[in-house]
């Protein structure tokens, strides 16, 4: 490659990645800013103010929708996990034309757009007592991220051999010893793939919770942040400091676990 | 899939699969919450496409097709499906054309290249909520960086988001640069699942860079090719988050995407049956899209 082009590929990616920073950017001077100080949104703040951070925890409840995130992702998650792996097994290992029936329409639910159900939904879970309530959510979450899930575990389960369980069963394991103690280690690798994907996509949910979860007490980040936005529109400040607020878990994670989130988003996509 | 690398014996094998229907059961509990949270509610909201329910009363009465006839006479429901192909569309071509040569410009050794990646890919994992939160403060009209500049560069501030066509535009470019990460490794898995000598083979034979771009790299691209791009037009077609956080569909109902028209003609004008109707429009406008995509890229399945 040419010196030159070399030097323009260089200069692209510098401009791909400060517009792609540039958000960020701005809103940590923003955040640190008071409402008096009319500074350029590029200028650093002259003194650093803590006050916008300050409202956001009080008048936003941010803390507490962290806490709401971490409940719902983390029982969601599980679920879709476990769910997901007992689900696929027998459709990986039993080609059944009615097992081959039933993984198309799992298949086909990764399609449903979630606003496509919205009317039906809320008002199955108004009847049930479920709107605002953790359960509510966790249950709409398993079941619309529960199909990818399935998906991941058959399509893995097909690359291992079934000689394993066979030799297992020839010693006297039952059916769940088999899983438990050999079918799910083996599963280690998808599991990652599994976690990430449902874990994010749970995490950022927002058309589905902003519906379901309107009571701050119960509130996601996600419709936490949409609605002290619109609260705020005249205190910006505040509303960057609550978004830096709930995006930190997420950057933490992906700082230590860089890695496993481009993997695991490729291996997601590419089955 | 790839067949088991050790074949058991005939007998093994059936004691294997015929071991008994009951493992079947394993996969009940995940057929129950689709039946309860899926199934049910795309069957009920087909019927009640049918009612003219307001959401929450007892009454509804059958209105037979009324409500699909009215989704081809409303110029809001038209408008919000022409934005959500251009969404659909202009998202796909942009994502492709960034991811694709991001991922050929990372693929190569270069300094720094997998802090770039990190950094191209680090909005794929932030809510649409806040990088639209984020965006809406580079967009203010008074002390928004990107008026900022205009004004530097000797312009006149502009109201960024009053305007339709810039806000859908807008709309298009904050989700394809927050999205552009996915394309971009399921692109450079692609380039590295081709193998070097074909590219030796090819230059030995005298093909020009472009020349091997055009007949190595692109047929190779294939499935890679169909994956990101039903991917990203699915994304674009569903789009609702980032529009609610934008323009919440303004001005007036300029912006609407179906999704974002479904939730207000359901929470604010209180039309359920109506807004089920629009439900069952977009699930099929997505699913004849993705039967006819996956048709033209290639019998591949690809989700999301």
């Amino acid at each position: 490659m040419s010196r030159l082009s070399k030097v323009l590929i260089g200069i692209g990616l510098a401009v791909v990645c400060f517009v792609q920073l540039l958000p960020f950017y701005v809103a940590l001077t923003t955040s640190l800013k008071p409402k008096t100080d009319l500074s350029s949104q590029l200028a650093l703040p002259g003194e650093i103010f803590f006050g916008n951070f300050a409202s956001a925890l009080d008048d936003g409840n941010i803390l507490r929708a962290i806490v709401n995130s971490i409940i719902v992702t983390a029982v969601s998650t599980f679920f879709v996990c476990v769910l997901g792996a007992l689900a696929a097994y027998p459709l990986a290992r039993r080609g059944t034309w009615v097992n081959k029936v039933i993984m198309l329409v799992i298949l086909s639910m990764i399609m449903v757009p979630p606003l496509s159900i919205l009317v039906p939904l809320y008002t199955m879970l108004s009847k049930m007592g479920g709107v605002n309530t953790y359960w509510g959510i966790i249950l709409v979450m398993i079941a619309t991220h529960l199909s990818l899930s399935v998906f991941l575990y058959a399509a893995f389960l097909r690359t291992i051999p079934s000689s394993l369980e066979e030799a297992a069963k020839l010693d006297g394991a039952n059916l769940l010893q088999t899983l438990f103690y050999i079918v799910f280690p083996l599963l280690k690798p998808v599991t990652a793939t599994v976690i990430i994907l449902t874990g994010i996509a749970t995490w950022n949910e927002y058309a589905l919770s902003s519906f379901i979860l309107t009571k701050p007490d119960v509130q996601t980040i996600a419709p936490a942040i949409a609605s002290f936005f619109s609260l705020q529109s005249s205190n910006l400040g505040a509303a960057a400091a609550a978004a830096l607020l709930a995006l930190a878990p997420v950057l933490i994670a992906y700082l230590f676990l860089q890695q496993y989130f481009m993997k695991g988003m490729v291996a997601g996509a590419e089955k | 899939m790839t067949t088991a690398p050790l074949k058991p014996s005939r007998g093994l094998r059936r004691s294997a699969t015929r071991g008994g229907g009951y493992v079947n059961l394993l996969y009940l509990p995940a057929l129950v919450l689709f039946a309860v949270f899926m199934i049910y509610p795309l069957i009920s909201g087909i019927g009640l496409a049918f009612t003219n329910w307001n959401g929450y009363s007892e009454a509804r009465s059958f209105v037979g097709f009324d409500n699909f006839a009215r989704l081809f006479s409303d110029p809001v429901f038209a408008t919000a499906v022409r934005n959500t192909f251009i969404f659909g569309i202009g998202c796909t071509i942009i994502q492709q054309v960034f991811g694709l040569g991001l991922a050929i410009a990372l693929d190569k050794p270069l300094r720094g290249r997998s802090t770039v990646r990190a950094i191209v890919y680090l909005p794929v994992l932030v809510s649409p909520i806040i990088m639209g939160t984020m965006y809406y403060l580079l967009l203010q009209y008074n002390d928004g960086a990107f008026n900022d500049v205009v004004v530097a560069f000797g312009g006149e501030r502009m109201a960024w988001l009053a305007d339709s066509s810039m806000a859908i535009a807008i709309i298009v470019a904050v989700n394809s640069l927050q999205f552009m990460g996915i394309s971009m490794i399921i692109y450079l898995a692609g380039l590295q699942s081709i193998p070097e000598m074909y590219y030796d083979a090819a230059s030995l034979d005298g093909a020009t860079t472009w020349q091997q771009f055009r007949y190595v790299t692109v047929p190779l691209l294939q499935p890679a090719f169909a994956t990101s791009i039903v991917l990203n037009l699915i994304g674009g077609l569903k789009l609702f988050d980032v529009i609610k956080i934008l323009t919440n569909g303004g001005p007036g109902y300029s912006t609407q995407s179906v999704s974002t028209l479904i939730s207000t003609t359901y929470f604010d004008s209180q039309s359920a049956g109506y807004a089920s109707a629009m439900g069952v429009a977009l699930f099929a406008i997505i699913i004849v899209i993705t039967i006819i995509m996956n048709k033209v890229l290639g019998s591949r399945k690809v989700e999301a």
